[in-house]
């Protein structure tokens, strides 16, 4: 069976559409939920401003469960959780809530492992001047580690763009379900080609915009 | 900057009262400051020297409770600190500036960046913080940098800005960790010498530490010695330095003062025959007067100057001199009579040359 390329096209930009829709929320959504708990589980590591074994030791081991689940598994796994805070399975939005939850946690180490890279000499002098743990948060672990920071939210970005296609063969819409339904099912090259032309562009422009902001802030 | 600060705060500026931090890493305990009682006064330059480990940093830390004590109290201005709430704590930080041997500076904000933070913190507004950076700028000659990163800064330049830093909020007192140990020498002594001008010109009251002497010999008027956890020795450096106690004290005063020359110039002037040497101290101002030809013409008897140093010290003068002395037997015994009752002479001992 051959493809009808003028109806196809439009098929082609919309499932390009949902991936950067999948893409962009989980980064928003994983970014906001990623960042605070990799603050948090930085500054309640030992002798850290805020030390709090517990908290950390909770946060530590839910994280480490969690990653190591191959994503396509851990997407089947939590479905009954996805119908109960999406109400369906099947589309763009019900992928978007198992990548925020794998994205939010890749990123909360991400942050966590940039945040131990500062010289803890930094955060002493600021804590010596009088500054609150909130204030040190803010105004010298951030600003610290954002050079660096852009550059893993980059990496889990490029990854996420993966997440996205593996989503796809499970109902989540976009490239990787064209991909699957036209280029694999029914051994369509063409289809195949230019869906992975379109994936490597994305993952070239992101690579791009998270090496041009990060060079902006770093100043090198 | 005012010279109304020198008039600021009482007499007793930072208080020790047998404190002790004892830190516990699962069974083994470090018994890294023990027992420490002293006091820094109002306008001291206070220096406390120890080898590596010896708890210096771990007792600097206790001023401002970066590091709590296990047992005792430490008192600023009279208030034992560890009783203050979090948000009083703050506030008395932002009263003691600290400075640190790696600088510690914030990489992502620039110079002038850096000294605002602290003011932005006191929540100073900002036409006046603009003000004061420059300032502080100007006090530490880097007034051209403002706008640079502090990686485009030599280590010299990075220690001025902490030194900006850390005085930003007019702080009483100034605590630094290691601060020229990162320097070369000249450097080092460029850094001594505004160390010295913020405490004359601003009134601030130091309390540094070092395992350099002569970082004590150039800036310090009083001097702690710490060994293992323990002040084992502490005074004004000018006693310290002409009459150590302790062996450890001895050593570091010989680290800048040879007071004898090498084994092997003793050798050899044993061996042409030499006469016994007489280790002579001059302190303070009797340096003025011939005080040994004076004497030896007395009796008729003539002096011979081996080796020696006379050194500034706190403003005051130290001669330290091996002498010996030729002439009738019983004349030398009458100069030394008479020298012991004016000056510090001794004898050199086999012992204390190594010679036997
Ligand atoms: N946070 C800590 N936990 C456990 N032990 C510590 C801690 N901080 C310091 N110590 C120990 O306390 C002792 C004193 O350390 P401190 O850093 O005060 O020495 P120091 O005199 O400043 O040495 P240096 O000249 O090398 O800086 C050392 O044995 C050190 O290992
Ligand atoms: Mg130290």
């Amino acid at each position: 069976m051959k493809v009808d390329w003028s109806n196809f096209w439009p098929q082609i930009v919309e499932a390009t559409g949902q991936t950067i829709t999948m893409v962009v929320m989980t980064l928003i959504f994983g970014s906001i939920i990623g960042i605070t708990l990799g603050l948090l589980l930085f500054v309640t590591r030992e002798n850290n401003i805020l030390e709090n074994k517990f908290v950390f030791q909770v946060l530590n081991i839910i994280i480490n469960i969690i990653r190591p689940i191959p994503f396509i598994i851990f997407i089947v796994a939590i479905s009954q959780l996805t119908r109960l805070v999406v109400g369906t399975t099947i589309g763009t939005a019900a992928a978007i809530f198992p990548m925020t939850i794998v994205a939010s946690f890749t990123i909360a180490r991400v942050v966590e492992n940039n945040l131990v890279s500062i010289d803890p000499g930094v955060i002493e002098a600021a804590q010596a001047m009088g500054a609150s743990p909130l204030r040190i948060i803010f105004t010298v672990l951030i600003p610290e580690a954002l050079g660096p920071l852009i550059l893993g939210l980059t990496f889990v970005s490029v990854g996420l763009i993966d997440f996205s296609a593996v989503a796809g063969t499970v109902g989540g819409g976009g490239l990787g379900h064209i991909a699957m339904t036209y280029g694999y099912q029914r051994f369509d090259g063409t289809v195949m080609l230019v869906t992975v032309v379109i994936l490597i562009v994305m993952v070239q422009l992101a690579q791009w915009i998270g090496n041009t902001l990060s060079k902006l802030v770093m100043r090198r | 900057m005012t010279a109304s600060k020198a008039l600021k705060g009482d007499g007793l500026m930072i208080e020790f009262k047998n404190v002790s931090k004892t830190f516990t890493s699962g069974k083994r305990k470090v018994h890294a400051v023990n027992d420490v009682s002293f006091t820094v006064e109002r306008g001291d330059i206070f220096g406390i020297i120890g080898f590596s480990g010896a708890g210096k940093s771990t007792l600097l830390r206790l001023v401002n409770m970066l590091e709590r004590p296990t047992s005792g109290a430490v008192y600023i201005q009279g208030v034992d600190i560890s009783k203050l709430s979090q948000k009083d704590l703050r506030k008395q930080r932002q009263n003691i500036g600290m400075i640190f041997q790696n600088f510690n500076l914030f990489n992502a904000r620039t110079v002038a960046g850096n000294v605002a933070y602290p003011l932005k913190l006191a929540g100073t507004p900002k036409q006046e913080r603009e003000k004061r950076v420059m300032e502080l700028l100007r006090f530490v000659g880097l007034e051209d940098k403002a706008k640079d990163f502090p990686d485009q800064l030599s280590g010299g330049q990075k220690q001025r800005v902490g030194i900006a830093r850390a005085l930003a909020n007019s702080p009483d007192i100034l605590i630094c960790d290691e601060a020229t140990s990162a320097l070369d020498p000249d450097t080092t002594a460029d850094i001594l010498k505004l160390l010295k001008n913020v405490n004359r010109d601003l009134g601030i009251t130091i309390l540094l530490i070092t395992h350099e002497m002569d970082v004590i010999q150039q800036i310090c008027n009083k001097v702690a010695v710490m060994e293992k956890g323990e002040v084992i020795e502490a005074g004004d450096v000018f006693e310290t330095f002409t009459a150590p106690k302790h062996p450890t004290t001895k050593r570091f005063v010989q680290s800048v003062q040879q007071d004898l020359p090498s084994k092997h110039i003793l050798e050899k002037w044993q061996s042409n025959g030499g006469e016994t040497l007489y280790r002579v101290l001059f302190k303070g101002d009797i340096t003025n007067e011939p005080i040994l030809s004076t004497v030896t013409r007395k009796y008729e008897v003539d002096f011979n100057i081996v080796y020696g140093s006379v050194q500034e010290l706190q403003e005051k003068l130290f001669g330290n001199l091996l002498i010996s002395f030729t002439g009738d037997k019983s004349a030398i015994e009458q100069v030394l009579q008479e020298l012991e009752s004016i000056v510090d002479i001794k004898e050199v001992t086999k012992d204390e040359s190594g010679l036997v």
